[in-house]
């Protein structure tokens, strides 16, 4: 089981490389900054271990 | 919720050009498939939809981001409207997951930071972002080694063998970094700009082999014909090598005095 997708889509991990280190940073209302290290940390932490969990099944 | 306290939020997916109207972004499919509409403002339009306040003030959203699905769902949304604006327009993509509480919240930023949103849509203005990643093939076997030097025990003979292999991998290691970064200097000559990116962990890109490129670059529409021969040249020696785009300009439009 891995990350890559259809043709023609893009694969998960190259989309999460653009949308999540990439783009305009604002602050919005919701001051959660996706512009914090930690934050990208989360989330590929949670991929990675989404991606052991599928691995193992 | 109680009364007076906003149940949704505005999803910012891009700036653009201020002649930007609805109609061209009706239909979109946005994040939970709510209508795209435009907040145009100063020189700038941003490209908004409504979003439920529970899956994304502040602290939903933290929870939010651990979901895998959920985090796939909305970058795809995120894309596919930045995608099909791209396609024709210059746009500043805005960073995943960013919220206003309202209209007027949006147009203020707007109005501040327009001559900022100007100059980054200039930087992509006619343009868009192209991307090669490397991988190092390590199909090639170490060279024959089926024949031990004689007179060698069966153990020395392994380990001999175990060393010939090693230094054969760490040649070719050497060799597609070499290859690595002299196709970079080639590319990025031919390009407006580039990034480079971290190699993608293998658990998460599928791939087996080792990557030791992957780089975003910038180039002029349609002008990818020099830069892809480039690569093609440098195709299958050491390394295994993926073009793909056009794609939005996600690494480069980037505000003056963003980290």
């Amino acid at each position: 089981m891995t990350l890559a997708t259809p043709r023609d889509e893009l694969a998960l991990v190259d989309l999460l490389d653009r949308l999540l280190t990439g783009g305009v940073v604002l602050t919005g209302d919701v001051t959660i900054s996706l512009a914090g290290v930690d934050l990208v940390n989360i989330s590929l932490r949670a991929l990675i271990s989404s991606v052991s969990i599928l691995v193992e099944q | 919720m109680g009364p007076g306290v906003t149940d949704t939020l505005l999803y910012v997916y891009a700036v653009t050009d201020a002649d930007l109207v609805d109609a061209e972004v009706d239909g979109l499919s946005a994040v939970d498939d709510a209508p795209v509409h435009v907040i145009a403002e100063a020189a700038v339009a941003a490209v908004v939809s409504a979003v439920d306040a529970q899956r994304f003030d502040a602290l939903a959203l933290k929870r939010s981001l651990e979901d895998l699905q959920w985090l796939e769902g909305v970058a795809r949304a995120h894309d596919a409207v930045v995608s099909r604006l791209a396609s024709h327009r210059p746009v500043a993509p805005v960073r995943l997951a960013t919220v206003f509480t309202s209209t007027e919240n949006v147009r203020t930023l707007l109005r501040t930071r327009a001559r900022d949103f100007t100059a980054a849509l200039d930087r992509v203005r006619g343009r868009c972002e192209w991307a090669v990643k490397g991988f190092v093939i390590t199909g090639h076997t170490a060279p024959a080694t089926s024949a031990p030097a004689p007179g060698l025990s069966p153990g020395r003979s392994y380990l001999e063998r175990r060393r010939a292999e090693r230094d054969h991998r760490a040649q070719n290691q050497h060799e597609a970094l070499t290859e690595a970064a002299a196709l970079h200097d080639q590319l990025a000559q031919l390009a407006i700009a580039s990034r480079q990116y971290p190699p993608q962990d293998r658990t998460l890109s599928g791939h087996r082999d080792e990557m030791v490129l992957n780089v975003a670059y910038l180039l002029p529409n349609g002008e990818e014909s020099e830069f892809r021969q480039v690569v093609d040249a440098y195709q299958g020696r050491h390394l295994r090598l993926q073009l793909a785009g056009p794609w939005a300009p996600y690494s480069f439009a980037i505000l003056e005095g963003d980290q």
